[in-house]
């Protein structure tokens, strides 16, 4: 081998070797980081372990939306039509937050049942429905036509 | 009327796009003169009649035309005109007539900057992006008509998106696209590289300009993406590794490498065939960006209505113009020469470290976009990718580019020596860390994120700083465009640097409760709410905060967040209050009302430090991209250039 063809294939093992060493890292990183998406009838079936983060989505149920008036709590109920989970939440829900609405919360289960979000997200455009919201509604057996404008 | 002629034009531009796909390609095939000066006037043609489509779009907006369901659903009669004109492109049928503009803008361009090529090889260039062209006029045409009529239309229109009545939003979107669509030109010279059997070194160097303009648009679309999410959503982020943003920011990544390799490929002609590869990716991406946002298979926070009917149309467009790209690279990668080789130490490796982090981190954020993708289509369940991912995995990819960057412009082509290198920039180490460590200590930003970007940050500008002054004192003319380009962009990543560190780690932010007459204390200000009144706008009526700062006694700003209420759509928003500084952002955001009687709301304060130097080191990259693009070399071809170039054309058998 000649010392220019060592000298590349050094060079051409070191960048794969660095490739993959990224690729193992991305794929640690990426299953650390994964957010299962849950619905409540899928929180109803299984116990989730009470530390996992979770994304909970599903419709604010209506009447259930109650605030403390003396901090930021406030605890809302989010139903897929078949079920119904707690969510309690501190600090400012999005615009777009209304009973009836579909929502997606980040957090994890805790040991009474009650969901503890640290984020709230709700849509961002009238016509916009989280399309894992929509999917589990149809799968609760509860669709909702999106609202078409017009 | 109008909109009726706007269709004509649209069908009309389709058919020279067609004619110009077809006709110059023949004409550069077989050598013929008069079909290759076509070229000129298609492109002129096209750009006319798109140009005419998108007036059309515009007066129907100005006159109230509800009859349009794409106007009925984007405008109303409230509307004030300015962003009944920018509202053109608030929706999709429109964003999309507008990609088409530009891509025929840079067309346009490309037809009058280029007269000094060879015909053969900007008729190529022309006619495939006209065939890109066609793609996106048939997908107007056939899934996104905007001129679709409704009869009888509606007295008024629903309303635009309120969180696209935005200064902000003006500018955005043409930006992004500008980045987007230029990355076709570099994608249309390196395939009319493959076609022509031309020398690389050659088109690569008046691809260059083009390439670097179009990085320096999608830089600044980017950026003004970020500034807008930061007070318009009302979050105070400045990014959020959302699918929509990282559809923008892999072919920003690639076009980073793309950049870079050019550098080589014209300089040296080392990684011809890498160069070529990477000017079909970062424009694949771009296509491949445009299906995410518009095909709404990504749960985005800011995923709009969609239709999977025309992400369908975009994804077989995509594969078919990235696999015929791909085949005839295939074809044709043998015939490329490969360049002269090169040591360990020496600018060309430097490059190519710098390629290999930027493509992978490209990888990276397309993994993280598309897993949950996968692993849905899979059936393995329905997940997200959180930004811890993103971010643990930036950190880590990004950190041996800090390191390496000031060193790289030190390195001579060829070969060098490490000492060599290191020798003028001891110095600006030394400085760095001693600066760092000094300035994280007086702003009490003591912890490793804010000392490690301050560090980095002064290390990537002083070192830029340093081959500045050098290349200035050893050469009597001193800096050319386009090292000064380079120079303002490194200097950028720099500023950048130190902005994205000291937000990381020493933003204050709080949700609290706040009753008029109230104060309360946030990272040294005082923050005091006299009364909430209502106030009114053209198109909505608002709740507003009225908002006293206060440091050490002075009185700092007064800030009046609102909350709004837009008539039309029944939307509500949230107006943020922002009092930007150097040194720091002031934010208040209000969050709803929680008790009537005692007047309490619930509020959301930030103090955002150097905040502004995120984007102000944007700004610097899009700036030195612009000036780097405007040196003459890249555009001047000696005579006897010209000669040479004439005489080694081959015409392909």
């Amino acid at each position: 081998m000649t010392p220019t063809r060592k000298k590349r294939l050094t060079l051409v093992g070191l960048i794969v070797l660095g490739v993959s060493a990224a690729t193992v890292v991305a794929i640690t990183a990426l299953q650390d980081n994964m957010l299962f998406f849950v619905t409540p009838s899928d929180v109803q079936a299984q116990t989730l372990p009470p530390d996992r983060q979770i994304r909970l989505g599903g419709l604010v149920a209506d009447g259930t939306v109650s605030r403390d008036p003396d901090s930021l709590a406030v605890t809302f109920g989010v139903t897929d039509g078949a079920h119904d989970v707690m969510v309690s939440f501190n600090g400012i829900l999005p615009d777009l937050f209304r009973e009836g609405q579909g929502v997606i919360a980040h957090g994890h289960m805790d040991e009474s049942g009650v969901f503890r979000a640290h984020e709230v997200l709700a849509r961002h455009d009238e016509t916009y429905m989280p399309p894992e919201v929509m999917r589990a509604l149809e799968k609760a057996g509860h669709p909702i036509e999106a609202s078409m404008p017009q | 009327m109008i909109a009726e002629f706007g269709q004509v034009t649209l069908i009309l531009a389709l058919v020279l796009a067609v004619l110009l796909a077809t006709l110059p390609l023949y004409g550069a095939y077989r050598g013929n003169e008069t079909l290759m000066r076509l070229t000129t006037s298609l492109v002129i043609g096209h750009f006319v009649f798109l140009a005419a489509a998108y007036v059309a779009l515009s007066a129907a907006f100005l006159n109230h035309d509800f009859t349009l369901s794409y106007v009925a659903l984007n405008s109303n009669l409230l509307l004030p005109w300015y962003y009944r004109l920018t509202a053109v492109w608030g929706g999709h049928e429109g964003s999309l007539l507008l990609w088409m503009l530009m891509l025929g803008g840079w067309m346009l361009a490309v037809a009058a900057f280029s007269r000094t090529l060879p015909r053969e090889f900007v008729a190529r260039v022309l006619a495939v992006m006209g065939i890109v062209s066609i793609g996106f006029l048939l997908f107007t045409l056939l899934t996104s008509n905007p001129f679709d009529r409704v009869l009888p239309g509606p007295t008024d229109g629903q309303d635009l998106n309120p969180l696209l009545q935005d200064p902000g939003m003006i500018v955005h979107p043409p930006l992004l696209y500008m980045g987007y669509v230029g990355f076709a030109v570099a994608f249309g010279f390196a395939i009319a590289g493959l076609l022509g059997g031309k020398v690389e070194r050659e088109w690569v160097r008046w691809a260059r300009p083009w390439t670097l303009s179009a990085w320096a648009f999608l830089t600044a679309g980017i950026a003004l993406g970020s500034w807008w999410a930061y007070y318009e959503l009302g979050w105070g982020g400045w990014w959020f590794w959302d699918p929509v943003e990282n559809a923008s920011f892999i072919p920003w990544l690639i076009g980073t490498a793309l950049l870079h390799s050019q550098a080589v490929t014209e300089k040296r002609g080392s990684f011809p065939a890498w160069t070529v590869l990477l000017s079909i990716a970062a424009f694949s991406m771009s296509l491949l960006g445009t299906f995410l946002v518009r095909s709404g298979v990504l749960t985005s926070v800011h995923a709009f209505a969609n239709d999977p009917e025309r992400g369908l149309f975009i994804l077989i467009f995509m594969a078919i113009i990235t696999g015929a790209a791909l085949l005839l690279y295939a074809l044709r990668a043998p015939r490329i020469m490969t360049g002269p080789g090169f040591d360990w130490m020496s600018r060309e490796t430097m490059l190519l470290i710098n390629n290999v982090f930027f493509t992978v981190s490209a990888a990276m954020v397309l993994l993280g976009t598309l897993y949950p993708l996968i692993v849905d289509f899979m059936g393995w369940g329905q997940i997200s990718v959180g930004p811890p991912y993103f971010g643990a995995m930036f950190i880590l990819l990004m950190t041996p580019i800090v390191i390496l960057l000031p060193l790289g412009p030190f390195t001579r082509w060829k070969q060098d020596e490490v000492m060599r290198v290191m020798r003028p920039l001891v110095a600006s180490a030394a400085v760095a860390i001693v600066l760092g460590l000094v300035i994280s200590a007086a702003l009490g930003a003591w912890s490793l994120r804010a000392i490690t970007g301050w560090v980095g940050g002064i290390w990537v500008m002083a070192g830029a700083v340093a081959w500045a002054l050098r290349q200035a004192r050893s050469t009597r003319s001193g800096l050319a465009l386009h090292q000064w380009g380079m120079t303002l962009a490194h200097f950028g990543v720099g500023v950048f640097l130190i902005g994205v560190a000291m937000v990381e780690s020493m933003t204050f932010e709080r949700d609290m409760r706040i009753e008029p007459g109230q104060t309360v204390e946030a990272a040294g200000y005082q923050f005091t709410l006299h009364e909430v009144a209502q106030v009114k706008g053209p198109n909505w009526r608002a709740e507003e905060a009225r908002f006293t700062v206060h440091r050490n006694d002075r009185e700092v700003a007064r800030m009046t967040p609102q909350k709004r209420l837009y008539h039309r759509g029944g939307q509500v928003m949230t107006q943020v209050a922002l009092r930007p500084g150097i040194t720091r952002d002031l934010y208040i955001a209000m969050g709803e009302e929680l008790d009537p009687a005692s007047g309490a709301w619930s509020i959301r304060i930030h103090v955002k430090p150097f905040v502004r130097w995120i984007w102000g080191g944007a700004a610097l990259m899009t700036l030195g991209g612009l000036v780097s693009a405007s040196d003459r070399r890249y555009w001047r071809r000696r005579r006897a250039e010209a000669r040479q170039a004439e005489k080694t054309a081959e015409v392909p058998a």
